[in-house]
């Protein structure tokens, strides 16, 4: 484990060498970010079995002295650690072997591989990170390579304006971050995770002070993961490439926040009402982006909402103490989500269009994305047997043992509209018949079916590593040997199950009816209640609230110091230019080039001088 | 030795001053503005020789300070004379007034 921190150099190599060599190699590039991706997930691989033998290893030396304080950098392999390193190496991985086909014909090609490269970079270098600072680093690195890849197509409109929109809205998260950093180092003297957890357990750290810094770290987590209020970028992030949306805004970067509060989990765990402010923005951001979800008609828009809710299962999970349920949605959800958007991708590039509307009878055309799709959607309605029904049980559990009823049945209800709308998607795109007339649909090359059909194949395995039936050996593992992080499972009702079980196929089967069977009306929520239509199809208003608030709110403050920059600032300015100017125009008017005009100034200059002297008889 | 008084130099020096400095700034005509330059420095002169005899302090000084300046004097005219030439060849005139090329 000692090499742990070759990892992320992979990635960084291939972002060099594609950014030096990139237009030489052309679409070759490919092939470099492939292998050395591919020699990234190979290591981490490797960490991980190791991890399952050895203790946790870490390494670290001074980096920076400042008087007596002294700043380490290094890295740790922990258990969470490990797993992270693979499920992000192998989803980079998957997604540069997707992007060659995906990608294909696009003349900034090397480009894309080389942030590809930088994101992966900074994504495994937030993951072995073993102190906040250097976690920090990477985060805004991390958030960078999402700002690059985001406005891939800068040159469209859009696309630029979501590349803003994400970068500032997640920056207002970090500064939450920075604050409850610099907070916990004035209070513990550390940046280190084991150091600052080992101070709050002795009690050093005052009981509303671990509050407040769990909360200030909890936003910067809310800015990165798409937590209401801070969810409004990742939906408008869709204007990236596809595997893009997959890689970054699916199953890594927005998995960053919920990595943090899991990485900083002793800390929220000290706290009850941190804990609590966890688990209801959690709860509320599950339902809330859920709703929206239902009505939304652009493929991956519905997607990206299905991401925003399934983060907000995560921060309910790790803020009713179910760290093991949070990291296991974490772990099935990026394999899941990262499988939908490569297949959404599949049937983006066979019909061009992104509008679910004119979508249609896909089924029969695409004969493996169809069936990779069905797999994703199966697994993130919590259908029983895949990873997502596993995943979500144990975090229904958690939420249910931990107290909060109420947080329960939201979470229940937010897995029911989850069910309807991932199969309204999926009835809608590849069920009936072709809503338009749509030429040249075809299937995508084996680059894409290839990294769909080992998301598939994980999308249902990677449930069975944590089952309350066969043993949960992911939970016990990840708990082992810290106590803080609570049990490796939660003991519930086995009702929660069959709840959860009849609740999905409930949603299902709705779906079923009103988009397949036709027996209700499409229309029944807009003619019932259009208002409800009307703010669930414009997103509760919310990025409009934020532009009649914030943006005119900031428009108005920076129309005020405009005023004050031209009227006062410049205007004292420019009385000092036309004061100087004014002088040195004179000034130059008596140089005149006449000697003789120079002599008599100075003949008289000094017969004043001598009438002064007569006059005084002396100096003065 | 002489009953001439000293203020008798001291006015002729004043006078022939004045005269150069009223040429030097008031004539047209460059050469006639060297020559009031001449004259000045003959003040100037005759001042020093007149000092190093009847000042409070005699010496042979003042006396060397004229040879000097006498020599300084001719060097003058001479660079200021070869000047004037090449100026008058470049802009075909001598007056005064049209050499402001000094000015901002």
């Amino acid at each position: 484990m000692e090499n742990a921190w070759l990892i992320p150099l992979f990635p960084l190599l291939s972002f060099l060498v594609l950014l030096i060599a990139g237009r030489r190699l052309r679409e070759a590039s490919a092939y470099a970010g492939i292998l050395l991706t591919l020699a990234s997930l190979a290591m981490s691989v490797y960490m991980l079995a190791e991890r399952f033998t050895k203790p946790t290893f870490k390494s670290e030396s001074v980096w920076l002295t400042i008087g007596d304080l002294k700043l380490t950098a290094g890295f740790e392999v922990n258990q969470l650690n490990a797993l992270m390193l693979v499920i992000v190496s192998l989803v980079s991985f998957l997604v540069h072997i997707y992007s060659r086909g995906y990608m294909h014909g696009d003349e900034r090609f090397p480009v894309f591989y080389a942030y590809l490269g930088l994101f992966t970079f900074a994504m495994l270098g937030l993951v072995l990170s073993p102190n906040l600072l250097q976690t920090y680093i990477f985060w805004e690195l991390v958030g960078l390579g999402s700002f690059l890849l985001i406005g891939f197509y800068f040159y469209k409109e859009s696309a630029k304006h979501a590349a803003q929109k994400a970068f500032i809205m997640t920056r207002i998260g970090d500064v939450g971050l920075l604050i409850g950093m610099i907070l916990l180092f004035w209070q513990t003297g550390s940046f280190e995770y084991d150091e600052i957890f080992a101070s709050v357990k002795e009690g050093a750290v005052s009981e509303t002070m671990i509050t407040l810094t769990a909360i200030l770290i909890f936003i910067g987590a809310v800015g990165k993961s798409g937590q209401f209020p801070l969810h409004t970028w990742l939906p408008d992030a869709m204007e990236g490439p596809t595997p893009v949306s997959a890689l970054i805004h699916a199953a890594t970067m927005v998995a960053a926040g919920v990595y943090l509060v899991a990485a900083t989990f002793p800390l929220f765990a000290a706290s009850e009402t941190a804990l609590m402010t966890v688990s209801v923005i959690g709860a509320f951001t599950a339902i809330f982006a859920a709703s929206i979800g239902i009505v939304q008609k652009d493929i991956k828009r519905v997607l990206a909402y299905s991401t925003v809710s399934q983060l907000g299962y995560m921060m309910l999970a790790l803020g009713s103490a179910g760290y093991v349920a949070g990291v296991f949605h974490l772990m099935t959800h990026a394999f899941f989500k990262a499988l939908l958007f490569l297949a959404a991708g599949s049937v983006i590039h066979a019909v061009h269009t992104q509008d679910i509307e004119k979508m249609g009878g896909l089924w029969k055309k695409l004969r493996f994305t169809a069936p990779l799709f069905l797999i994703g959607t199966l697994a993130i309605s919590g259908v029983p047997l895949f990873s997502g029904f596993f995943s979500k049980d144990e975090i229904l559990v958690a939420a249910w043992v931990h107290g909060n009823k109420a947080l329960f049945w939201l979470a229940v209800t937010a897995a029911f509209f989850t069910a309807f709308y991932m199969f309204r998607l999926f009835f809608m795109v590849f069920a009936g018949e072709a809503r338009t007339h749509m030429k040249n649909v075809h299937e995508s090359p084996g680059s894409m079916i290839f990294p769909m059909a080992v998301l598939g194949v994980l999308a249902i395995a990677s449930g069975y590593i944590n089952t309350p039936w066969f043993g949960t050996f992911l939970g016990d593992w990840l708990v082992e040997g810290n106590s803080a992080l609570g049990h490796g499972h939660v003991e519930g009702p086995a009702w929660i199950m069959i709840v959860a079980t009849l609740v999905s196929l409930s949603g299902i089967l709705l779906a079923y009816l009103i988009y397949v069977k036709r027996s209700i009306s499409r229309d029944w929520l807009i003619s019932r209640a259009p208002l409800t239509y009307n703010v669930l199809r414009n997103k509760y208003y919310i990025d409009e609230f934020y532009g009649m608030t914030f943006v005119y709110g900031a428009k108005a403050v920076s129309l005020f110091l405009r005023f004050i920059e031209t009227f006062l600032v410049e205007g004292l300015v420019k009385t000092v230019t036309v004061f100087v100017q004014t002088l040195g125009k004179t000034g130059s008017k008596i140089q005149s080039g006449q000697v003789q005009t120079y002599g008599a100034i100075a003949f008289v200059g000094l017969a004043v001088l001598m009438v002064i002297f007569a006059l005084t008889g002396g100096y003065l | 030795m002489s009953n001439v008084p000293v203020s008798a130099f001291l006015a002729l020096a004043l006078i022939l001053f004045c005269i150069g400095l009223y040429g030097a700034l008031s004539k047209r005509n460059t050469v006639i503005v060297l020559i009031s330059i001449e004259l000045m420095l003959n003040a100037v002169n005759i001042n020093l020789v007149t000092f190093s005899k009847y000042g409070p302090a005699p010496s042979i000084n003042g006396q060397i300070f004229a040879l000097f300046a006498i020599a300084i004097a001719a060097a003058e005219a001479a660079i200021g004379l070869a000047i004037l030439i090449a100026l008058y060849n470049n802009r075909k005139t001598v007056n005064i007034d049209e050499m402001d090329q000094l000015k901002h």
